[in-house]
């Protein structure tokens, strides 16, 4: 019987505010025991790092427990002094941020920064502190510890950082760990790594852990047991099993039904977006929290607040009616209609041999005599569209994803190659590119904060491009901005609204407007989603889709999300260092025979279904600089199937494995072929099988 | 704001934005304490000569330098005129002269910013240098020389207090304008072909107004300053005006007498310049809630 680490129990937070105390989290608790992974999951307002920060008793000034108890194995937290808490802090409860630039110093050395943690703590030695820093950095897999300690913050990618913050977290041995979001700033193919690295550091070392995040599909790989938070209270509680195997809350479901399946795409299933907002904690509802978003919500939901009620071995949930909700089966995404295939519509866009180099600006270059350094960004792409027909780019970041984009777009200028839109050469420059033009080329950007002028209302953003791409006068502006609005789904009140007074996703609505008022054939879409929500993800990609169905505008949709799109995407093309990989119809990328690199990112995709087994395929290292591009193939250095020497020295061939779908590789599409077997992805032999 | 949209917008938005600024600021004591002085100070730079008991230049030799008293409340200077209907007068002087020096600061290095920071290249860096240049050179040295060289008089004085600070108002306004132009709501107003001329100043200039504002209050500051300690070296304001740093300059000559003829219009000077500080800070605060970043 594993005994329990933290004990907190009906912990309420509140915090002092203009408006009054309000309670943010209210009577949750919370039991971990060693060698367990407890995965907290919410979306981003739910409470999940003020709960972690009451649980160490590090809350802002103005946030105080209100209520509750809180014991780590025999001690009570909240007897102890401040002095006593600091010991606790780093010695017997150690923490992982989110951001690894912001959690390490970047004036001191790696090693001494593990050093001075175990001098603090263990009071070892200058020596065994040495030693002892030199052993955590083995155990988090350096591939060259000494080197490493010797190094500062600057030198290292995100991926080494964050197993520095790990080792230096594990290094005191700590009973409680506790990581908030620790993969959310990294690539998928190190998020891999470092959930790999968890899990087996855990294994060995019997400590309890709350791993925050808002991402299910790492729950479902590294957890035990998972509670999941809304607006400040558990809505349910149990074994990872039971969790995603039951769903016994609608909200539960509802975030399940949000993330994209790899095995379906938009034609066959849209995605369940949780209608509504999470409520802010001064605007609760009187009955269940989530009454007002749920689907199964009666009468008596809205009367009186559910407890949390326990079904069967430990699995608790809040919601009154789980037994009607057993009924409901395990459909959680809306079937479709089979959609009829289009066919080939026309070429909207060509584009050939796209190259972006950067001059490295600076440094000695002015006085060496060595050639001038470039970054190949974009080194020799070339994609077709056709209309009403959706490209997505994958890869993971700083492979030129963005950078290809903006070349199509004409905010940056090409080095070389022939963009052709509608069989019309374009100019690189998009100051030199005609009104048609602009009109026929959209695009919508990555971070919603940026994207909109905070001095303009809403509506201006939409109005401009009708005035300038359309030639419509005032009264018909008016209209078709009210058009627009409705289209995506947005209250007419709000064209008059400032940036600032609109959540994320709504100015990433506000934006999609403002592409559409062009009334484009071709529009991109450069990370829409990524930094939202999954609830507000899955809106905003039923939007897209819809919007698509009924304009039959094409997209370009560049995304390091692997899931959103093989849901979004017809054609799927891989980019890796400036270059395609592999291209083909999404149902082909997503099945062997695959490219090496798409076989390691489709292994690394973290996937919230017990059912499906990945291979484990990890990556070493990061991504090369572009600045200097290994020789041969470009991939050489990180593949996991590199056969031999030819893989350095000889650039490979593109081999055609089926319907148009292509595969740079030095090994024979057959040879993947029977090296990958059926795929990576495989149906009821996932952890809920084991 | 686009006409369009402007006429299909409702009225009371205005209003409620500006309401939850003034909101934000009685939160500060010493803002709404800086805004009070300078308040008070233009009103009795507006008013001057109603307000004053005495016509500034009012000689009254037998009764010359005389300490505070019933009649006279700051007491008189040298030539027996009322120091407190000079320092009423004078405040015209200070306000006028050093406002209009930052107003043209202001203005220029808004311009050379704006341009410098959204054209780049050669261009940005020719000025950029040639502001360095200026502010190389120490303020009131620069000042000085350019002084000698035009001859003393008010206009020149704002002339050179322009001249000085636009560097330091292109600067700010530069970096201001580097950051804005990387964000994507200029490049979704480029790919929908807007000109130059739009991009600056319909989506750049107004997200760089409330920069410039916390920007302008504080050179106003540093003008003030500036023009006291011209007029203190005799180059600024000639007499027999009653400018506040002449009258210290003046002043200094009676010190052991009278020191009250020194005291009073140092102490104005000095309560104007924490006055403005203070509103300065205040500004910043509710204008630039989040820092530079937030713009």
């Amino acid at each position: 019987m594993p005994k329990k680490v933290l004990d907190a129990r009906n912990i309420t937070v509140t915090y002092k505010t203009e408006k009054g105390p309000l309670d943010t989290v209210r009577d949750v608790s919370l039991k971990i025991c060693s060698g367990e992974i407890y995965g907290l999951v919410g979306e981003s307002g739910s409470g999940k790092s003020t709960l972690a920060r009451a649980i160490v008793r590090y809350l802002p000034e103005n946030g105080y427990l209100k209520s509750g108890e809180l014991e780590l194995g025999d001690t009570n937290l909240l007897s102890l002094t401040k002095a006593e808490m600091r010991r606790v802090w780093g010695g017997r409860i150690t923490m992982v941020h989110q951001d690894p630039n912001a959690a390490i110093n970047p004036s001191v050395m790696i090693g001494e920064q593990i050093a001075e943690v175990v001098r603090t703590h263990l009071h070892l030695s200058k020596q065994e502190a040495k030693d002892k820093a030199l052993e955590m950095l083995t155990k988090v897999r350096m591939a060259d510890p000494e080197e490493v300690a010797r190094r500062y913050a600057h030198q290292l990618s995100g991926g080494m950082l964050q197993r520095v913050l790990i080792a230096i977290a594990m290094a005191t041995n700590p009973e409680l760990l506790i990581l908030d979001e620790p993969t959310t700033a990294l690539d998928v193919t190190t998020e891999a790594v470092i959930l790999d690295l968890i899990g087996d550091l855990m294994r060995e070392y019997d400590t309890a852990v709350l791993y925050i995040t808002h991402n299910l599909g790492v729950v479902a790989r590294v957890c035990n047991r998972v509670g999941v938070l809304y607006a400040g209270e558990i809505m349910e509680e149990g074994s990872i099993g039971q969790v995603f195997k039951n769903k016994l809350h609608p909200y539960t479901r509802g975030l399940l039904g949000c993330v994209p399946r790899v095995d379906v795409n938009k034609k066959d299933i849209s995605l369940k977006a949780i209608p509504g907002f999470i409520p802010r904690p001064d605007q609760l509802p009187p009955g269940c929290v989530f009454a007002p978003r749920c689907e199964l919500v009666e009468e008596a939901c809205r009367e009186a607040r559910p407890a949390l009620k326990d079904i069967e071995n430990g699995h608790l949930t809040a919601c009154r009616r789980y037994e009607a909700l057993k009924g409901y089966g395990d459909v959680i995404a809306d079937t479709r209609e089979a959609h009829e295939e289009a066919g080939y519509g026309e070429l909207v866009l060509e584009a050939r041999n796209i190259k972006k180099y950067f001059p490295v600006p600076g440094g000695m270059a002015l006085f060496s005599k060595s050639k001038k350094q470039e970054v190949k960004a974009v080194d020799d792409i070339s994609v077709r569209m056709r209309h009403s027909f959706t490209m997505g780019i994958v890869g993971e970041s700083g492979c030129g994803k963005t950078t290809f984009a903006r070349c199509i777009m004409g905010l940056e200028e090409a080095t070389s190659g022939e963009i052709e839109l509608e069989g019309e050469l374009l100019p690189y420059s998009v100051a030199k590119r005609t009104r048609d033009t602009l009109r026929k080329m959209q695009m919508v950007f990555q971070n919603p904060d940026a994207s909109l002028n905070p001095q303009h209302p809403a509506g201006e953003a939409v109005a401009r491009p009708l005035v300038l791409l359309r030639n419509l006068n005032k009264n018909a502006v008016q209209e078709r901005v009210k058009e627009l609005f409705e289209a995506v789904n947005l209250p007419e009140d709000y064209i008059y609204r400032l940036p600032h007074e609109l959540s994320g996703g709504e100015k990433q609505r506000v934006a999609i407007a403002r592409a559409f008022a062009a009334d484009p054939t071709l529009m991109i879409c450069d990370e829409p989603i990524s930094s939202l929500d999954v609830s507000v993800q899955a809106a905003l990609m039923n939007l897209l889709v819809d919007l698509q169905e009924s304009k039959g505008t094409s997209y370009l949709f560049i995304s390091h999300d692997l899931a959103a799109v093989r849901h979004l995407s017809d054609w799927i093309a891989v980019v890796y260092l400036g270059r395609l990989w592999e291209i083909g119809s999404a149902e082909d990328v997503f099945v062997p025979p695959y490219h090496p690199y798409t076989e390691a990112l489709l292994s690394a995709l973290p996937i919230p279904d017990l059912d499906v087994k990945q291979e484990s395929i990890r990556l070493k290292g990061s991504v090369p600089s572009a600045m200097n591009i290994p020789s041969g193939c470009r991939f050489h250095t990180r593949c996991p199937r590199k056969i031999g020497e030819i893989c350095e020295k000889e650039e490979p061939p593109w081999q055609d494995t089926g319907y148009y779908h292509q595969i740079c590789c030095h090994i024979p599409a057959a040879e993947l072929q029977a090296l990958q077997g059926e795929g990576l992805l495989k149906k009821g032999e996932g952890r809920a099988a084991q | 704001m686009s006409e369009t949209i402007k006429a299909i917008k409702p009225k009371e938005k205005k209003r409620s934005r500006f309401v939850s600024s003034f909101k934000r600021l009685r939160r500060y004591p010493t803002t709404l304490i800086g805004f009070t002085i300078v308040f008070i100070f233009l009103i009795i730079a507006l008013f001057g000569p109603l307000l004053a008991p005495y016509a500034y230049t009012a000689q009254n030799l037998p009764n010359k330098l005389q300490p505070p008293s019933e009649e006279h409340i700051f007491g008189t200077d040298q030539f027996g005129r009322d120091v407190y209907s000079r320092i009423i007068v004078g405040s015209r002087d200070v306000l006028s002269v050093a406002g209009s020096g930052t107003a043209l600061a202001v203005f220029f290095g808004m311009l050379l910013g704006l341009f410098s920071g959204y054209r780049g290249g050669l261009f940005d860096e020719l000025i950029m240098r040639a502001m360095d240049v200026i502010l190389s050179i120490p303020p009131l040295l620069l000042a000085m020389v350019i002084l000698f060289s035009l001859g003393p008089s008010r206009v020149n004085v704002i002339i050179v207090v322009g001249f000085l600070y636009i560097p330091m108002v292109a600067r700010v306004v530069r970096s201001v304008v580097l950051d804005l132009k990387t964000r994507q709501f200029i490049e979704a107003a480029r790919l929908r072909g807007e000109s130059s001329f739009y991009i600056l100043y319909k989506e750049i200039l107004p997200n760089v107004l409330p920069h410039l504002a916390v920007e302008a209050s504080m050179r106003f500051s540093y003008s003030i300053f500036l023009v006291a300690s011209l007029g203190f070296l005799g180059l600024g304001v000639q007499p027999p005006s009653p400018d506040w740093g002449l009258m210290v300059g003046e002043a200094r000559t009676w010190f052991h007498q009278a020191r009250w003829v020194l005291f009073f219009p140092a102490g104005a000077i000095a309560l104007l310049v924490v006055g403005v500080g203070f509103m300065s800070d205040g500004l910043r605060r509710m204008l630039l809630p989040g820092g530079v970043s937030d713009a």
